[in-house]
């Protein structure tokens, strides 16, 4: 930045630097001290129902410092917490590994599509995306459930001669987890799998490379970048679904996030809530800045 | 290379499975019957009900509200925030400003939530209107300044060292070379914040106060009760405006939606 000069007035790449800084800094960093803050509290009936972090003495002098781990030993003695942290981790997974696994071959085939197509197929694409979320999980709820279009449909095709019970299991969240985020994961992977160079997979046929055999040791390696990318942009937020969890997944389906909610809105532990919070960063977090270190490194 | 067969047919299965339902929920909101999967005839009914229904209507008009008002403050932000990151070289703060831009797309939205009204309580904001634009703006600059970044990057520096050569003040460059160039990412994102403006629930149903209830807030405590036609018919006119602004923006913009799309990895 510029150094202070007399007559020094702010100029325009000062806006332009400070304005975004102090907003994201106001409004997306400070409030996670905040929640740091109140994690430490204690929860009280009050307004705002949470201890203060500084108890300052009645006849002046140094104030007493308020913080108390208490919540976090809740978070990790009481088992709900846990496991609802497990839960959601490893619905979270597999759902990544099964959207991998659908996006993968539509990215490729979008990429190796004739280019006069790719755009309509692109803009096929993030349509979905762009139409409300809430709506597109709500969406699930009249095709799975017991008298839904699903089993309809299977049962007038005689393939099953009871309704399978879908909805409000934990099978209800895996495929709205997929369906919602399917696209997050096609874009990624279609942006590497467009840039690849085509001559690499010509050069391993022309020696003797079997096109499986290309597509191992250079298509796949190649589009890792894509894979990571795609993989981090739906795991991430789908450890923290709420809407899922919530409208297609039974009451004993847990997920972190759904415990924060309930924690907030029907329990009003707010600390309790902001250490259930805080623990979430830390495992969520911690290995996308680990990640992003050994990719820059 | 062409297309195997294999591959045409992953890729209509995976089109089949992204559509299927949104064409389902389309369909049922023109049913006769109020029970959802039995057809009973062409109708309009559910969408006469809900013009009338007078907590709908206000819950959307709130909605529109909050969405241009958010978008349009997180494009200010967004594309200030793209511009110093890709134009202005080194500051105090470029590492803090990439990870306030980033962090917030993965950001599970509850921790947003709940970190927000934890400021908004001890500031002693009052909840609201503006408490929900503020949460919108953040998520929605964060957006802007992806997708404008992506098309930054991609612009010469001829034109703008042009104009300052020829006396043009940083200032005067930014509004006459850059923004020019830069406007078709700047409406993709200020479409993409606007989308998720309406769109969002879990950071409205945090920070907002009585009297301002959200669309999504209102069709979600209307979902939890089950499927009701009403809500298909209200899905399907979301649904329909959203497609005919998207795509109409991104003939408009001649493919920036999609150019900044694929770059927001």
């Amino acid at each position: 930045m510029t150094g202070w000069r007399p007559g020094w007035r702010p100029g325009w790449r000062e806006a332009a630097i400070l304005l975004p800084l102090v907003w994201l800094g106001l409004f997306f960093l400070a409030p996670f001290l905040i929640v740091l803050k109140i994690s430490l509290a204690e929860s009280i009936l009050a307004q705002p129902p949470y201890s203060p972090l500084l108890v300052w003495p009645e006849g002046g002098g140094w104030p007493a410092l308020g913080a108390r781990l208490d919540n976090y030993l809740v978070v990790l003695q009481d088992d709900l917490y846990l496991r609802s942290l497990l839960n959601a981790l490893r619905i979270a997974a597999v759902s990544t590994v099964v959207m991998l696994v659908i996006a993968y071959p539509m990215a490729y085939a979008m990429a190796r599509a004739p280019r006069n197509w790719r755009p309509a197929l692109l803009l096929a694409v993030i349509l979905p995306f762009w139409t409300s979320f809430l709506i597109r999980v709500y969406a699930w709820i009249g095709i799975l459930k017991d008298e839904g279009f699903l089993n309809h449909a299977l049962m007038s095709l005689g393939l099953i001669d009871s309704p399978l019970v879908i909805l409000n299991t934990d099978w209800a969240v895996h495929i709205g987890i997929v369906y919602s985020y399917l696209p997050f994961m096609i874009l990624p992977l279609y942006a590497t799998l467009e840039r690849l160079d085509l001559t690499l997979l010509e050069a391993a046929a022309d020696l003797g490379a079997p096109p499986w055999k290309g597509f191992l040791q250079v298509t796949l390696p190649m589009s890792l970048p894509g894979i990571v990318a795609g993989s981090l942009l739906v795991f991430i937020p789908a450890v923290g679904e709420f809407v899922i969890p919530d409208l297609l997944g039974g009451s004993d389906t847990i997920m972190i996030g759904k415990i924060v909610w309930i924690e907030f809105f029907q329990n009003a532990d707010w600390p309790l809530a902001s250490a259930i919070a805080v623990t979430m960063l830390v495992v969520l977090v911690m290995p996308l800045v680990i990640l992003r270190r050994g990719l820059q490194a | 290379m062409k297309l195997s067969p294999a591959l045409l047919v992953a890729l209509a299965l995976g089109l089949a499975f992204l559509y299927l339902p949104i064409f389902l929920l389309v369909i049922y909101s023109f049913n006769d019957s109020r029970l959802v999967t039995v057809w009973a005839g062409f109708s309009l009914r559910w969408y006469g009900q809900l013009f009338q229904d007078a907590a709908f209507l206000e819950a959307a008009w709130m909605s529109l509200k909050v969405a241009v008002t958010s978008a349009t403050i997180a494009l200010v932000i967004g594309t200030l925030a793209a511009y110093a990151l890709v134009r202005l070289g080194r500051f105090r703060g470029r590492m803090m400003m990439i990870g306030m831009v980033q962090a917030p797309l993965v950001m599970p939205e509850v921790i947003t939530g709940i970190s927000l009204l934890l400021l908004f309580v001890t500031l002693n904001f009052d909840r609201g209107f503006g408490t929900i634009v503020i949460a919108h703006a953040t998520l929605g600059a964060a957006y802007v300044a992806v997708v404008v970044q992506a098309r930054l990057v991609t612009l010469e520096r001829d034109l703008e060292e042009a104009a300052l050569d020829l006396g043009a003040t940083p200032a005067a460059t930014f509004r006459q070379v850059v923004l020019p160039l830069a406007a078709p990412a700047m409406l993709a994102g200020w479409l993409l914040a606007f989308a998720l403006s309406l769109d969002d629930l879990i950071l409205a149903s945090f920070v907002s106060g009585p009297g301002s209830t959200t669309l999504p807030m209102k069709i979600y405590s209307q979902a939890r009760l089950g499927v009701t036609p009403m809500i298909n018919a209200l899905s399907t006119i979301v649904i329909v405006a959203v497609s005919i602004l998207v795509i109409g923006a991104s003939l408009l913009a001649k493919g920036a939606l999609i150019k900044g799309e694929h770059r927001a990895d």
